[in-house]
Protein backbone atom coordinates (compact mmCIF):
# COMPACT_ATOMS: atom_id res chain seq x y z
CA UNK A 1 0.00 0.00 0.00
CA UNK A 2 1.23 3.45 -0.84
CA UNK A 3 1.78 5.77 2.08
CA UNK A 4 1.71 9.45 1.27
CA UNK A 5 2.34 12.23 3.78
CA UNK A 6 1.32 15.76 2.87
CA UNK A 7 2.21 18.95 4.74
CA UNK A 8 2.29 17.23 8.11
CA UNK A 9 2.71 19.76 10.92
CA UNK A 10 2.83 19.45 14.70
CA UNK A 11 3.95 21.96 17.30
CA UNK A 12 4.60 21.28 20.98
CA UNK A 13 4.19 24.66 22.64
CA UNK A 14 6.25 26.98 20.47
CA UNK A 15 8.47 24.27 19.04
CA UNK A 16 7.64 22.87 15.63
CA UNK A 17 8.42 19.18 15.99
CA UNK A 18 7.07 18.50 12.51
CA UNK A 19 7.15 21.33 10.04
CA UNK A 20 5.29 20.91 6.75
CA UNK A 21 6.66 17.46 5.98
CA UNK A 22 5.62 15.83 2.71
CA UNK A 23 6.95 12.39 1.80
CA UNK A 24 5.81 9.49 -0.34
CA UNK A 25 6.55 5.85 0.35
CA UNK A 26 5.63 3.76 -2.71
CA UNK A 27 3.82 0.47 -2.24
CA UNK A 28 6.25 -2.31 -1.37
CA UNK A 29 9.21 0.00 -0.78
CA UNK A 30 11.83 -0.39 1.93
CA UNK A 31 12.85 3.03 3.22
CA UNK A 32 14.95 4.37 6.04
CA UNK A 33 14.31 7.55 7.96
CA UNK A 34 17.47 9.05 9.40
CA UNK A 35 18.42 12.26 11.12
CA UNK A 36 20.12 13.63 14.21
CA UNK A 37 18.56 13.24 17.69
CA UNK A 38 15.52 15.45 18.05
CA UNK A 39 14.99 15.61 14.29
CA UNK A 40 11.39 14.46 14.72
CA UNK A 41 11.75 10.88 13.48
CA UNK A 42 9.75 9.30 16.30
CA UNK A 43 7.26 12.18 16.20
CA UNK A 44 6.81 11.41 12.51
CA UNK A 45 5.88 7.80 13.33
CA UNK A 46 3.69 8.88 16.23
CA UNK A 47 1.71 11.20 13.99
CA UNK A 48 1.27 8.62 11.24
CA UNK A 49 0.19 5.88 13.65
CA UNK A 50 -2.06 8.23 15.61
CA UNK A 51 -0.29 8.10 18.99
CA UNK A 52 -1.08 11.78 19.19
CA UNK A 53 -2.96 14.18 16.90
CA UNK A 54 -1.31 16.31 14.24
CA UNK A 55 -2.02 20.02 13.87
CA UNK A 56 -2.55 19.84 10.13
CA UNK A 57 -1.69 17.85 7.05
CA UNK A 58 -2.75 14.59 5.47
CA UNK A 59 -1.73 10.96 5.84
CA UNK A 60 -2.94 9.13 2.76
CA UNK A 61 -3.17 5.37 2.67
CA UNK A 62 -3.80 4.36 -0.94
CA UNK A 63 -5.18 7.87 -1.42
CA UNK A 64 -7.47 7.86 1.61
CA UNK A 65 -6.78 10.34 4.39
CA UNK A 66 -6.53 8.59 7.77
CA UNK A 67 -5.15 11.47 9.83
CA UNK A 68 -8.41 12.09 11.69
CA UNK A 69 -9.06 8.44 12.47
CA UNK A 70 -8.29 6.83 15.82
CA UNK A 71 -5.08 4.83 16.14
CA UNK A 72 -7.06 1.61 16.35
CA UNK A 73 -8.91 2.45 13.12
CA UNK A 74 -5.63 3.31 11.36
CA UNK A 75 -4.29 -0.03 12.50
CA UNK A 76 -7.35 -1.72 11.04
CA UNK A 77 -6.71 0.06 7.75
CA UNK A 78 -3.21 -1.40 7.69
CA UNK A 79 -0.75 0.85 9.51
CA UNK A 80 1.31 -1.23 11.94
CA UNK A 81 4.16 -0.08 14.12
CA UNK A 82 6.78 -1.25 16.57
CA UNK A 83 8.32 0.94 19.22
CA UNK A 84 11.80 2.23 20.00
CA UNK A 85 11.57 0.72 23.48
CA UNK A 86 10.11 -2.74 22.94
CA UNK A 87 6.43 -2.56 23.82
CA UNK A 88 4.86 -5.87 24.75
CA UNK A 89 2.94 -7.47 27.62
CA UNK A 90 5.62 -8.40 30.16
CA UNK A 91 3.73 -10.82 32.43
CA UNK A 92 2.48 -12.92 29.54
CA UNK A 93 4.38 -15.53 27.60
CA UNK A 94 5.33 -14.89 23.98
CA UNK A 95 2.48 -17.11 22.82
CA UNK A 96 -0.01 -15.33 25.08
CA UNK A 97 1.21 -11.94 23.85
CA UNK A 98 0.45 -12.92 20.30
CA UNK A 99 -2.75 -14.85 21.00
CA UNK A 100 -4.12 -11.90 22.95
CA UNK A 101 -3.16 -9.56 20.11
CA UNK A 102 -4.83 -11.74 17.50
CA UNK A 103 -7.90 -12.06 19.75
CA UNK A 104 -8.18 -8.28 19.87
CA UNK A 105 -7.56 -8.05 16.13
CA UNK A 106 -10.42 -10.39 15.27
CA UNK A 107 -12.72 -8.32 17.50
CA UNK A 108 -13.01 -10.86 20.32
CA UNK A 109 -11.42 -8.81 23.09
CA UNK A 110 -14.67 -8.36 24.99
CA UNK A 111 -15.79 -11.98 24.74
CA UNK A 112 -16.65 -13.50 28.13
CA UNK A 113 -18.60 -16.50 26.92
CA UNK A 114 -15.68 -18.82 26.27
CA UNK A 115 -12.16 -19.67 27.32
CA UNK A 116 -9.14 -17.83 26.07
CA UNK A 117 -7.90 -18.32 23.38
CA UNK A 118 -10.82 -18.36 20.92
CA UNK A 119 -10.60 -20.96 18.14
CA UNK A 120 -8.13 -20.29 15.35
CA UNK A 121 -6.20 -17.75 17.38
CA UNK A 122 -3.48 -20.12 18.56
CA UNK A 123 -2.74 -21.21 14.99
CA UNK A 124 -2.44 -17.65 13.77
CA UNK A 125 -0.15 -16.76 16.71
CA UNK A 126 2.05 -19.76 15.88
CA UNK A 127 2.32 -18.61 12.28
CA UNK A 128 3.57 -15.22 13.41
CA UNK A 129 6.03 -16.76 15.88
CA UNK A 130 7.36 -18.95 13.09
CA UNK A 131 7.67 -15.94 10.82
CA UNK A 132 9.83 -13.90 13.20
CA UNK A 133 11.60 -16.91 14.70
CA UNK A 134 10.25 -16.77 18.24
CA UNK A 135 8.78 -20.28 18.29
CA UNK A 136 11.57 -21.63 20.52
CA UNK A 137 10.68 -19.18 23.29
CA UNK A 138 6.91 -19.34 22.89
CA UNK A 139 6.36 -20.27 26.55
CA UNK A 140 8.78 -17.75 28.01
CA UNK A 141 7.42 -14.70 29.79
CA UNK A 142 8.10 -11.56 27.80
CA UNK A 143 9.71 -9.83 30.80
CA UNK A 144 12.59 -12.31 30.90
CA UNK A 145 13.23 -12.49 27.14
CA UNK A 146 16.55 -11.19 25.84
CA UNK A 147 16.52 -7.62 24.64
CA UNK A 148 16.65 -8.69 21.00
CA UNK A 149 13.77 -11.13 21.43
CA UNK A 150 11.69 -8.42 23.09
CA UNK A 151 12.24 -6.21 20.05
CA UNK A 152 11.24 -9.14 17.84
CA UNK A 153 8.13 -9.74 19.92
CA UNK A 154 7.20 -6.09 19.52
CA UNK A 155 7.48 -6.49 15.74
CA UNK A 156 5.59 -9.78 15.92
CA UNK A 157 2.71 -8.04 17.71
CA UNK A 158 2.61 -5.50 14.89
CA UNK A 159 2.70 -8.29 12.28
CA UNK A 160 -0.11 -10.19 13.99
CA UNK A 161 -2.36 -7.27 13.03
CA UNK A 162 -1.68 -7.95 9.34
CA UNK A 163 -0.31 -4.52 8.44
CA UNK A 164 0.19 -3.28 4.89
CA UNK A 165 2.49 -0.50 6.02
CA UNK A 166 4.92 -1.26 8.84
CA UNK A 167 6.75 1.45 10.78
CA UNK A 168 9.74 0.22 12.80
CA UNK A 169 11.23 2.71 15.23
CA UNK A 170 14.90 1.71 15.57
CA UNK A 171 14.54 -2.06 15.34
CA UNK A 172 18.22 -2.47 16.26
CA UNK A 173 18.30 -0.02 19.19
CA UNK A 174 20.47 -1.19 22.06
CA UNK A 175 21.98 -4.15 20.18
CA UNK A 176 25.58 -5.15 19.59
CA UNK A 177 26.95 -5.09 16.02
CA UNK A 178 26.37 -8.77 15.22
CA UNK A 179 22.90 -8.80 16.70
CA UNK A 180 22.05 -5.69 14.66
CA UNK A 181 22.79 -7.39 11.40
CA UNK A 182 20.85 -10.49 12.33
CA UNK A 183 17.91 -8.31 13.26
CA UNK A 184 17.98 -6.23 10.12
CA UNK A 185 18.31 -9.30 7.90
CA UNK A 186 15.24 -10.67 9.59
CA UNK A 187 13.42 -7.40 9.01
CA UNK A 188 14.39 -7.50 5.36
CA UNK A 189 13.15 -11.08 5.15
CA UNK A 190 9.79 -10.03 6.61
CA UNK A 191 9.58 -7.19 4.12
CA UNK A 192 10.30 -9.46 1.15
CA UNK A 193 7.89 -12.13 2.23
CA UNK A 194 5.07 -9.88 3.38
CA UNK A 195 5.09 -7.47 0.42
CA UNK A 196 5.00 -4.72 3.00
CA UNK A 197 5.64 -1.04 2.64
CA UNK A 198 8.31 -0.87 5.33
CA UNK A 199 9.74 2.29 6.88
CA UNK A 200 12.40 2.09 9.57
CA UNK A 201 14.32 4.56 11.68
CA UNK A 202 17.96 3.65 12.07
CA UNK A 203 21.13 5.22 13.40
CA UNK A 204 23.65 2.73 12.07
CA UNK A 205 24.62 4.20 8.69
CA UNK A 206 26.25 1.00 7.44
CA UNK A 207 22.90 -0.73 7.86
CA UNK A 208 20.96 2.13 6.32
CA UNK A 209 23.13 2.36 3.20
CA UNK A 210 23.16 -1.39 2.72
CA UNK A 211 19.49 -2.15 3.28
CA UNK A 212 17.30 0.78 2.34
CA UNK A 213 16.32 1.42 -1.24
CA UNK A 214 15.46 5.01 -0.46
CA UNK A 215 16.45 7.22 2.45
CA UNK A 216 14.65 10.23 3.95
CA UNK A 217 16.59 12.61 6.11
CA UNK A 218 14.77 14.67 8.75
CA UNK A 219 16.31 17.59 10.56
CA UNK A 220 14.57 20.00 12.95
CA UNK A 221 11.21 18.64 11.89
CA UNK A 222 11.80 19.26 8.19
CA UNK A 223 12.73 17.08 5.26
CA UNK A 224 16.40 17.78 4.65
CA UNK A 225 16.85 15.37 1.76
CA UNK A 226 15.49 12.26 0.11
CA UNK A 227 16.94 9.88 -2.40
CA UNK A 228 18.87 6.70 -3.01
CA UNK A 229 21.75 5.77 -0.70
CA UNK A 230 24.24 7.08 -3.25
CA UNK A 231 22.46 10.41 -3.54
CA UNK A 232 22.21 10.83 0.23
CA UNK A 233 25.84 9.90 0.74
CA UNK A 234 26.91 12.75 -1.53
CA UNK A 235 24.38 15.35 -0.46
CA UNK A 236 26.34 18.26 1.05
CA UNK A 237 23.52 19.37 3.34
CA UNK A 238 23.18 15.88 4.80
CA UNK A 239 26.91 15.52 5.27
CA UNK A 240 27.04 18.78 7.13
CA UNK A 241 23.99 18.24 9.31
CA UNK A 242 24.32 14.59 10.12
CA UNK A 243 26.77 12.27 8.45
CA UNK A 244 30.06 14.09 8.87
CA UNK A 245 32.93 13.07 6.62
CA UNK A 246 33.02 9.45 7.75
CA UNK A 247 30.04 8.18 5.79
CA UNK A 248 30.15 10.69 2.96
CA UNK A 249 30.78 9.74 -0.63
CA UNK A 250 34.29 11.18 -0.57
CA UNK A 251 35.37 8.96 2.28
CA UNK A 252 33.74 5.88 0.80
CA UNK B 1 -0.32 -19.86 32.50
CA UNK B 2 -1.58 -22.87 30.69
CA UNK B 3 -5.12 -22.74 29.39
CA UNK B 4 -6.89 -25.17 31.66
CA UNK B 5 -10.11 -26.66 30.46
CA UNK B 6 -13.17 -25.24 32.13
CA UNK B 7 -14.21 -28.55 33.65
CA UNK B 8 -11.12 -28.56 35.85
CA UNK B 9 -12.34 -25.42 37.65
CA UNK B 10 -15.86 -26.83 37.84
CA UNK B 11 -14.56 -30.05 39.43
CA UNK B 12 -12.56 -28.10 42.01
CA UNK B 13 -15.62 -25.99 42.80
CA UNK B 14 -17.82 -29.09 43.12
CA UNK B 15 -15.34 -30.74 45.48
CA UNK B 16 -15.14 -27.56 47.56
CA UNK B 17 -18.93 -27.43 47.85
CA UNK B 18 -19.21 -31.11 48.78
CA UNK B 19 -16.48 -30.88 51.42
CA UNK B 20 -17.87 -27.73 53.03
CA UNK B 21 -21.42 -29.05 52.98
CA UNK B 22 -20.31 -32.39 54.44
CA UNK B 23 -18.56 -30.92 57.48
CA UNK B 24 -21.74 -30.25 59.53
CA UNK B 25 -22.82 -33.86 58.98
CA UNK B 26 -19.93 -34.96 61.13
CA UNK B 27 -19.48 -32.08 63.47
CA UNK B 28 -21.73 -29.14 64.26
CA UNK B 29 -19.88 -26.02 65.32
CA UNK B 30 -21.84 -22.76 65.31
CA UNK B 31 -18.60 -20.76 65.38
CA UNK B 32 -17.27 -22.56 62.32
CA UNK B 33 -20.54 -22.21 60.44
CA UNK B 34 -20.64 -18.50 61.22
CA UNK B 35 -17.10 -18.25 59.94
CA UNK B 36 -17.99 -19.87 56.62
CA UNK B 37 -21.05 -17.67 56.18
CA UNK B 38 -19.02 -14.52 56.79
CA UNK B 39 -16.24 -15.86 54.60
CA UNK B 40 -18.64 -16.49 51.71
CA UNK B 41 -19.62 -12.81 51.69
CA UNK B 42 -16.08 -11.56 52.17
CA UNK B 43 -14.62 -13.93 49.55
CA UNK B 44 -16.98 -12.62 46.86
CA UNK B 45 -16.26 -9.06 47.94
CA UNK B 46 -12.46 -9.44 47.86
CA UNK B 47 -12.29 -11.58 44.71
CA UNK B 48 -14.47 -9.16 42.79
CA UNK B 49 -12.17 -6.32 43.90
CA UNK B 50 -9.21 -8.30 42.62
CA UNK B 51 -10.76 -8.38 39.15
CA UNK B 52 -9.96 -4.66 39.22
CA UNK B 53 -6.76 -4.58 41.27
CA UNK B 54 -4.94 -7.71 40.18
CA UNK B 55 -6.35 -8.32 36.73
CA UNK B 56 -6.78 -4.84 35.36
CA UNK B 57 -4.45 -2.76 37.52
CA UNK B 58 -7.27 -0.46 38.67
CA UNK B 59 -6.98 0.19 42.40
CA UNK B 60 -10.45 1.08 43.62
CA UNK B 61 -10.73 2.36 47.18
CA UNK B 62 -14.49 2.55 47.02
CA UNK B 63 -15.44 -1.05 46.38
CA UNK B 64 -17.23 -1.25 49.74
CA UNK B 65 -20.03 0.96 48.42
CA UNK B 66 -21.25 -1.85 46.17
CA UNK B 67 -21.00 -4.36 48.99
CA UNK B 68 -23.08 -2.04 51.16
CA UNK B 69 -25.45 -1.25 48.34
CA UNK B 70 -26.09 -4.95 47.70
CA UNK B 71 -26.85 -5.45 51.38
CA UNK B 72 -29.20 -2.46 51.66
CA UNK B 73 -30.94 -3.14 48.35
CA UNK B 74 -31.57 -6.73 49.33
CA UNK B 75 -32.65 -6.06 52.92
CA UNK B 76 -34.97 -3.22 51.86
CA UNK B 77 -36.51 -5.27 49.06
CA UNK B 78 -37.19 -8.10 51.47
CA UNK B 79 -38.68 -5.78 54.08
CA UNK B 80 -40.79 -3.68 51.76
CA UNK B 81 -42.11 -6.29 49.35
CA UNK B 82 -43.40 -9.84 49.43
CA UNK B 83 -40.97 -11.03 46.81
CA UNK B 84 -39.27 -14.34 47.39
CA UNK B 85 -35.67 -14.37 48.51
CA UNK B 86 -34.03 -15.37 45.20
CA UNK B 87 -35.98 -12.71 43.33
CA UNK B 88 -35.02 -10.07 45.86
CA UNK B 89 -31.39 -11.18 45.67
CA UNK B 90 -31.37 -10.98 41.89
CA UNK B 91 -33.01 -7.54 41.98
CA UNK B 92 -30.47 -6.33 44.54
CA UNK B 93 -27.58 -7.54 42.39
CA UNK B 94 -29.08 -5.96 39.27
CA UNK B 95 -29.55 -2.69 41.11
CA UNK B 96 -25.94 -2.78 42.31
CA UNK B 97 -24.76 -3.60 38.79
CA UNK B 98 -26.56 -0.57 37.45
CA UNK B 99 -25.09 1.62 40.20
CA UNK B 100 -21.60 0.32 39.39
CA UNK B 101 -22.17 1.12 35.72
CA UNK B 102 -23.12 4.71 36.61
CA UNK B 103 -20.25 5.22 39.07
CA UNK B 104 -17.85 3.55 36.66
CA UNK B 105 -18.92 5.80 33.81
CA UNK B 106 -17.65 8.73 35.85
CA UNK B 107 -14.52 7.10 37.23
CA UNK B 108 -12.89 4.81 34.69
CA UNK B 109 -11.57 7.47 32.35
CA UNK B 110 -9.39 8.93 35.09
CA UNK B 111 -5.76 7.97 35.48
CA UNK B 112 -4.68 5.57 38.22
CA UNK B 113 -4.21 8.01 41.12
CA UNK B 114 -7.34 9.98 40.44
CA UNK B 115 -9.32 6.84 39.84
CA UNK B 116 -8.43 5.61 43.35
CA UNK B 117 -9.24 9.03 44.73
CA UNK B 118 -12.61 9.47 43.08
CA UNK B 119 -13.84 5.96 43.90
CA UNK B 120 -13.12 6.78 47.54
CA UNK B 121 -14.93 10.09 47.21
CA UNK B 122 -18.03 8.50 45.66
CA UNK B 123 -18.07 5.91 48.42
CA UNK B 124 -18.00 8.63 51.09
CA UNK B 125 -20.86 10.36 49.34
CA UNK B 126 -22.82 7.13 49.28
CA UNK B 127 -22.02 6.49 52.94
CA UNK B 128 -23.27 9.90 54.00
CA UNK B 129 -26.50 9.34 52.07
CA UNK B 130 -27.06 6.15 54.07
CA UNK B 131 -26.37 8.00 57.32
CA UNK B 132 -28.63 10.92 56.56
CA UNK B 133 -31.56 9.21 54.83
CA UNK B 134 -32.86 7.99 58.18
CA UNK B 135 -36.43 7.27 57.14
CA UNK B 136 -35.30 4.72 54.58
CA UNK B 137 -32.06 3.31 55.91
CA UNK B 138 -32.33 3.79 59.66
CA UNK B 139 -29.32 6.09 59.58
CA UNK B 140 -26.32 5.18 61.68
CA UNK B 141 -28.39 2.63 63.59
CA UNK B 142 -28.59 0.53 60.48
CA UNK B 143 -31.56 -1.17 58.95
CA UNK B 144 -33.21 -3.06 61.74
CA UNK B 145 -36.27 -5.18 62.13
CA UNK B 146 -34.62 -8.16 60.49
CA UNK B 147 -35.07 -9.72 57.09
CA UNK B 148 -38.17 -11.85 56.71
CA UNK B 149 -36.79 -15.35 56.24
CA UNK B 150 -39.27 -16.64 53.75
CA UNK B 151 -38.82 -20.26 52.91
CA UNK B 152 -37.28 -21.09 49.52
CA UNK B 153 -37.38 -24.54 47.98
CA UNK B 154 -37.79 -26.09 51.41
CA UNK B 155 -34.92 -24.03 52.74
CA UNK B 156 -35.51 -22.20 55.98
CA UNK B 157 -32.82 -19.55 56.13
CA UNK B 158 -33.57 -18.77 59.74
CA UNK B 159 -31.82 -22.06 60.43
CA UNK B 160 -28.09 -21.55 60.62
CA UNK B 161 -27.37 -24.81 58.82
CA UNK B 162 -29.53 -23.85 55.86
CA UNK B 163 -27.98 -20.40 55.70
CA UNK B 164 -24.57 -22.05 55.80
CA UNK B 165 -25.47 -24.27 52.86
CA UNK B 166 -27.06 -21.46 50.91
CA UNK B 167 -24.10 -19.10 51.34
CA UNK B 168 -21.58 -21.79 50.45
CA UNK B 169 -23.32 -22.65 47.21
CA UNK B 170 -23.88 -19.01 46.20
CA UNK B 171 -20.29 -18.04 46.99
CA UNK B 172 -18.77 -20.96 45.10
CA UNK B 173 -21.00 -20.35 42.08
CA UNK B 174 -20.09 -16.67 42.20
CA UNK B 175 -16.39 -17.45 42.39
CA UNK B 176 -16.74 -19.91 39.53
CA UNK B 177 -18.38 -17.21 37.41
CA UNK B 178 -15.57 -14.77 38.25
CA UNK B 179 -13.02 -17.45 37.43
CA UNK B 180 -14.71 -17.97 34.09
CA UNK B 181 -14.49 -14.25 33.35
CA UNK B 182 -10.80 -14.02 34.24
CA UNK B 183 -9.99 -16.94 31.94
CA UNK B 184 -12.06 -15.61 29.04
CA UNK B 185 -10.70 -13.52 26.16
CA UNK B 186 -12.01 -10.49 28.05
CA UNK B 187 -10.00 -11.52 31.13
CA UNK B 188 -6.92 -11.66 28.94
CA UNK B 189 -7.73 -8.19 27.61
CA UNK B 190 -7.82 -6.89 31.18
CA UNK B 191 -4.38 -8.40 31.74
CA UNK B 192 -3.12 -6.63 28.61
CA UNK B 193 -4.44 -3.34 29.94
CA UNK B 194 -2.65 -3.90 33.24
CA UNK B 195 0.60 -4.79 31.48
CA UNK B 196 0.75 -2.15 28.78
CA UNK B 197 -2.12 0.22 28.34
CA UNK B 198 -0.45 2.16 25.55
CA UNK B 199 0.09 -0.87 23.35
CA UNK B 200 -3.43 -2.17 23.92
CA UNK B 201 -4.89 1.03 22.56
CA UNK B 202 -3.19 0.27 19.23
CA UNK B 203 -4.82 -3.15 19.04
CA UNK B 204 -8.40 -2.04 18.66
CA UNK B 205 -9.37 -2.45 22.32
CA UNK B 206 -11.50 0.47 23.50
CA UNK B 207 -9.84 1.10 26.85
CA UNK B 208 -12.65 2.87 28.66
CA UNK B 209 -15.20 0.29 27.55
CA UNK B 210 -13.08 -2.59 28.80
CA UNK B 211 -12.44 -0.81 32.11
CA UNK B 212 -16.07 0.13 32.56
CA UNK B 213 -17.15 -3.41 31.94
CA UNK B 214 -14.64 -4.76 34.48
CA UNK B 215 -15.79 -2.16 37.01
CA UNK B 216 -19.45 -3.08 36.49
CA UNK B 217 -18.85 -6.81 36.77
CA UNK B 218 -16.78 -6.30 39.92
CA UNK B 219 -19.54 -4.14 41.40
CA UNK B 220 -22.13 -6.80 40.63
CA UNK B 221 -20.24 -9.53 42.48
CA UNK B 222 -19.50 -7.23 45.40
CA UNK B 223 -23.26 -6.66 45.54
CA UNK B 224 -23.82 -10.42 45.64
CA UNK B 225 -21.39 -10.58 48.57
CA UNK B 226 -23.41 -7.80 50.20
CA UNK B 227 -26.59 -9.87 49.86
CA UNK B 228 -24.94 -12.69 51.80
CA UNK B 229 -23.68 -10.22 54.39
CA UNK B 230 -27.21 -8.88 54.83
CA UNK B 231 -28.50 -12.41 55.33
CA UNK B 232 -25.87 -13.03 57.99
CA UNK B 233 -26.55 -9.89 60.02
CA UNK B 234 -30.24 -10.01 59.15
CA UNK B 235 -30.27 -6.38 58.12
CA UNK B 236 -27.79 -3.86 56.85
CA UNK B 237 -25.42 -1.49 58.60
CA UNK B 238 -23.67 1.61 57.30
CA UNK B 239 -20.31 0.05 58.26
CA UNK B 240 -20.76 -2.35 55.35
CA UNK B 241 -20.55 0.60 52.96
CA UNK B 242 -17.93 2.58 54.86
CA UNK B 243 -14.41 3.05 53.57
CA UNK B 244 -12.66 0.94 56.24
CA UNK B 245 -14.63 -1.94 54.76
CA UNK B 246 -13.14 -1.20 51.33
CA UNK B 247 -9.81 -1.27 53.14
CA UNK B 248 -10.61 -4.74 54.47
CA UNK B 249 -11.13 -6.00 50.94
CA UNK B 250 -7.85 -4.43 49.83
CA UNK B 251 -6.10 -6.08 52.80
CA UNK B 252 -7.61 -9.43 51.86
CA UNK B 253 -6.42 -9.04 48.28
CA UNK B 254 -2.92 -8.01 49.31
CA UNK B 255 -2.59 -10.66 52.03
CA UNK B 256 -3.74 -13.51 49.83
CA UNK B 257 -2.03 -12.48 46.61
CA UNK B 258 -3.19 -10.36 43.70
CA UNK B 259 -1.87 -12.64 40.99
CA UNK B 260 -3.61 -15.80 42.16
CA UNK B 261 -7.30 -16.26 41.56
CA UNK B 262 -7.89 -17.76 45.01
CA UNK B 263 -5.51 -15.33 46.71
CA UNK B 264 -8.27 -12.95 47.89
CA UNK B 265 -10.27 -15.90 49.28
CA UNK B 266 -7.27 -16.98 51.33
CA UNK B 267 -6.70 -13.37 52.35
CA UNK B 268 -10.31 -13.10 53.51
CA UNK B 269 -9.86 -16.29 55.54
CA UNK B 270 -6.73 -14.92 57.20
CA UNK B 271 -8.41 -11.61 58.01
CA UNK B 272 -11.54 -13.19 59.47
CA UNK B 273 -9.56 -15.74 61.46
CA UNK B 274 -7.30 -13.00 62.80
CA UNK B 275 -10.33 -10.98 63.76
CA UNK B 276 -11.91 -13.88 65.63
CA UNK B 277 -8.74 -14.92 67.43
CA UNK B 278 -7.32 -11.52 68.24
CA UNK B 279 -10.50 -9.93 69.54
CA UNK B 280 -10.73 -12.77 72.03
CA UNK B 281 -7.47 -11.72 73.64
CA UNK B 282 -7.12 -8.01 73.15
CA UNK B 283 -9.07 -4.96 72.16
CA UNK B 284 -6.15 -3.69 70.09
CA UNK B 285 -7.25 -5.55 66.98
CA UNK B 286 -6.05 -2.82 64.63
CA UNK B 287 -2.57 -2.91 66.13
CA UNK B 288 -2.22 -6.66 65.64
CA UNK B 289 -3.64 -6.48 62.14
CA UNK B 290 -1.20 -3.72 61.25
CA UNK B 291 1.75 -5.78 62.48
CA UNK B 292 0.61 -8.82 60.51
CA UNK B 293 0.21 -6.81 57.32
CA UNK B 294 3.59 -5.19 57.86
CA UNK B 295 5.12 -8.64 58.31
CA UNK B 296 3.61 -9.79 55.03
CA UNK B 297 4.57 -6.65 53.15
CA UNK B 298 8.15 -6.58 54.39
CA UNK B 299 8.72 -10.31 54.80
CA UNK B 300 7.04 -11.93 51.79
CA UNK B 301 6.76 -8.79 49.66
CA UNK B 302 3.64 -10.32 48.14
CA UNK B 303 0.50 -12.18 49.12
CA UNK B 304 0.67 -15.71 50.50
CA UNK B 305 -0.51 -17.56 47.38
CA UNK B 306 1.68 -15.48 45.09
CA UNK B 307 4.59 -16.26 47.39
CA UNK B 308 3.89 -19.98 47.33
CA UNK B 309 3.50 -19.98 43.56
CA UNK B 310 6.86 -18.30 43.21
CA UNK B 311 8.45 -20.75 45.64
CA UNK B 312 7.01 -23.74 43.76
CA UNK B 313 6.86 -22.68 40.15
CA UNK B 314 4.90 -24.64 37.62
CA UNK B 315 1.82 -24.75 39.76
CA UNK B 316 -1.53 -23.61 38.44
CA UNK B 317 -2.94 -20.22 39.29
Amino acid sequence: MKLEIKNLTKAFGGIKAMDDVSLTFPSGSLSAVIGPNGAGKSTFFNLISGAFPADSGEVLLEGQDVLRLSKAERMRRGIGRAFQVASCFPTMTVAENLMATVTAHVGQWGNISRRFPPPGVRERAEEVMELVGLNKVSNVEAAILSHGDQKLLDIAIALALEPKVLLLDEPTAGMGPDERWRMIERVRGLWERGKLTLVFIEHDMDIVFQIASTIRVLCYGRVLAEGTPAEIRNNPAVIEAYLGAEHSGEAA
Amino acid sequence: MKAHPAWRDAVIAAIAVIVVLAIPLFHRSPAFEDFVIRLSAMALFATSLNLLVGNTGMVSFGHGMFYGLGAYAFALTMQMTDLSLPVAAVLAVLFTTFAALCVGAICVRLSTDYFAFITLAVQMLFFSIIISWQSLTGGDQGLRGGIPRREIFGFELASQLHLYQFCTVVAVLGLLALRHITTSPFGQTLRMIRDNENRVSFLGVVLWQARLRAFTIAGAFAGLGGVLAALFVSGAYPELADWPNSGQAIFAVMLGGINSFLGPVLGAMILLALNDVVTRFTEYYGLVLGIVILAFAVGLRRGVLDFLRLAWPGRAR
